[in-house]
């Protein structure tokens, strides 16, 4: 138990002496996740949109599929992206397998259906009555929508905040097409997995504090900005 | 003719909502559909609005056939307003909900402030513009949602039901703000309601509609007298409907043989027609003799039924065939009617409306 508790001691100075490779890795896995958050938020809300404000065959199994994609295996995407990426595959002429740009990728599809599903439970909680008042005011189809996605806005950030949750935890994916490249495409996650298997407990321990405050940090701003909105509202 | 409706259907499913509209409003009248819940009243306003496309029929607007194309509709339908029944407002601020459709239509800068602001001061909300609008009460949802439609001038405003869901008294502050807009704009304004009191109140004519059809159209005092069929006559509240055929007809004055019982009414209807007698329960008088008096119905009965409401009371008597009086609480309490009271009751020839089955 003591061993313990002097590894955590030992993360903490890591973390607050400001050890640069800790650091250094911290950033890293920030900028590929909230970019690959950026990119998969900027596909999916339109594609969203697209499912939801139009009917046509086979919607309920389309959704069905999107809804199959959020437990999907992070492996499985880390092999597909690897067989496109690889130097035989239809995209090896890229030469970016093992890059971080080739994780961002892979992460935009690990977590693009996912937010999409979100997304569109998110506009389907807008009451009809929302898109009628839109429409019934003059809204064209584009305007309509954007006035349901706003009304819909706190919901759709819980969907885009999943996914980035989903993103900066995998490690199966970023292992697999990133390499864990020491000081190029190392993360948090892929750091901890090869620290704790050299026995490096404390090093281990300090990542997964980090990792586990950024996800805190980033899950807690929103709900706090809603509460705050929500209170202006209230007087 | 800004609006012309013709032969509209709609059907949800295997059934038919709509049958057979025929409707045309004037530019500037204001038309009230009058009918029960589920008559299909807002489904013929979602249609008028444009918001629906109908099963058959067709809609002009302006002179001109409403099109199929969305982008051409979408030109038409920025021309009307719709209120709904259960208004849903925007998460946001009451200035911005009622910028809202000056906003779609590209509306900017002091001439959008200066609309805002003086469709607020109509409905009575000024100093309401940064509360968010999900806070307000009913009535005050009711009234940013009527600023919301009027604010961009439409030249049709639909109010589906605009009182159905509030308190009496935002009922009679949403009624005079109505009244005052079909005085201050010139708008053209299609409303509709269950309560025949409040369509008489409002409009200029009245379309009554009863399960998809529109029975009778015209003027809210002739309606309201005259019914054309039997289920409009027990909508504008007849109570006393009795089925009956034309005895004799001297002169214009019938006699209704109804079971066995003669009524005299006025008519030209020939012997024989078969026909529903309709008497107002407020044409019936009660006395506790029989008197010589000009009404040509006299029956004798026995009241089995007093209801009071406010300064009025309900008598429902017996005299073989059931028959509903309203009266004062004061006359009744004068006569000392109670239930079991021998009375007679009374009513003119002129009371009796008929009309043919």
């Amino acid at each position: 138990m003591s061993e313990l508790a002097d590894a955590f001691v030992t993360a903490l100075k890591l973390i607050f002496t400001g050890d640069p490779e800790v650091w250094e890795i911290a950033a890293r896995t920030l900028a590929i996740s909230c970019s690959a958050t950026f990119f998969a938020a900027l596909i999916s809300i339109p594609i969203a949109c697209l499912i939801h404000f139009n009917h046509f065959k086979g919607k309920g199994t389309l959704i069905s599929i999107l809804q199959t994609f959020y437990a999907i295996p992070t492996v499985l995407v880390g092999l597909l992206v690897f067989i496109i990426f690889s130097r035989a595959g239809p995209l090896g002429g890229l030469g970016i397998l093992f890059t971080p740009q080739v994780m961002v990728i892979g992460q935009v599809v690990l977590i693009s259906p996912l937010m999409t599903g979100l997304t569109v439970s998110a506009l389907s909680g807008v009451r009809p009555e929302i898109r009628d008042t839109a429409v019934s005011l003059g809204a064209g189809r584009f305007q309509m929508a954007r006035t349901v996605l706003v009304e819909a806005k706190y919901a759709t950030l819980t969907a885009v905040l999943i996914g980035f949750g989903r993103a900066i935890s995998e490690v199966g994916l970023a292992i697999m097409v990133g390499g864990n490249i020491r000081g190029f495409t190392r993360t948090l996650t892929t750091a901890m997995s090869l620290e704790t298997s050299m026995g490096n407990i404390e090093l281990s321990m300090a990542l997964g504090i980090i990792l586990l405050s950024l996800a805190l940090i980033v899950i807690i701003i929103p709900s706090w900005i809603q509460q705050r909105s929500s209170r202006v509202q209230q007087r | 003719m800004l609006l012309e409706v013709n032969e509209l259907c709609q059907r949800f499913g295997n059934s038919d909502i709509l049958k057979d509209i025929n409707l045309e409003v004037e530019r500037g009248e204001t038309f009230v559909i009058v009918g029960p819940t589920g008559s299909g009243k807002s489904t013929l306003l979602r249609l008028i609005g444009l918001l629906d496309k109908p099963a058959s029929g067709t809609i002009r607007f302006g002179g001109r056939e409403v099109p199929d194309s969305e982008r051409a509709r979408l030109e038409l339908r920025r021309r009307i307003a719709i209120v709904f029944q259960r208004p849903a407002v925007f998460n946001t601020t009451v200035y911005d909900n009622v910028a809202y459709g000056l906003r779609i239509r590209s509306e900017k800068g002091a001439s959008l402030r200066n609309k805002v602001a003086r469709a607020l001061e109509t409905v009575g909300l000024s100093g309401y513009e940064k509360r968010n609008a999900q806070t307000l009460s009913g009535g005050e949802t009711q009234r940013v949602a009527l600023a919301r439609a009027m604010v961009f001038e439409p030249e049709l405003l639909l109010l589906d039901e605009p009182t159905a869901n509030l308190d009496p008294l935002s009922i009679s502050n949403v009624e005079r703000l109505i009244s005052q807009i079909i005085r201050d704009l010139d708008t053209t304004i299609i409303m509709s309601t269950h309560d025949m009191f409040q369509g008489q109140r409002l409009a200029d004519r009245i379309g009554v509609m009863i399960s998809g059809e529109m029975l009778q159209t015209g003027d809210p005092r002739e309606i309201f007298s005259r019914p054309q069929s039997r289920s409009l006559a027990e909508f504008v509240g007849i109570e006393n409907i009795l089925r009956g055929v034309i005895a004799s007809n001297e002169d214009g004055i019938v006699t209704i043989d109804t079971d066995g019982i003669p009524l005299e009414a006025i008519s030209n209807l020939d012997p024989g027609s078969e026909v529903y007698a309709c008497i107002r329960p407020e044409e019936v008088i009660l006395a506790p003799a029989k008197d010589l008096t000009s009404a040509r119905n006299t029956f004798p009965g026995e009241v089995s039924h007093i209801v009071l409401f406010g300064p009025l009371a309900r008598v429902e008597i017996d005299c073989g065939f059931p028959l509903v009086a309203l009266i004062t609480k004061k006359s009744a309490e004068e006569m000392g009617l109670q239930t079991g009271s021998r009375t007679y009751a009374y009513f003119k020839a002129t009371g009796v409306h008929i009309i043919e089955r």
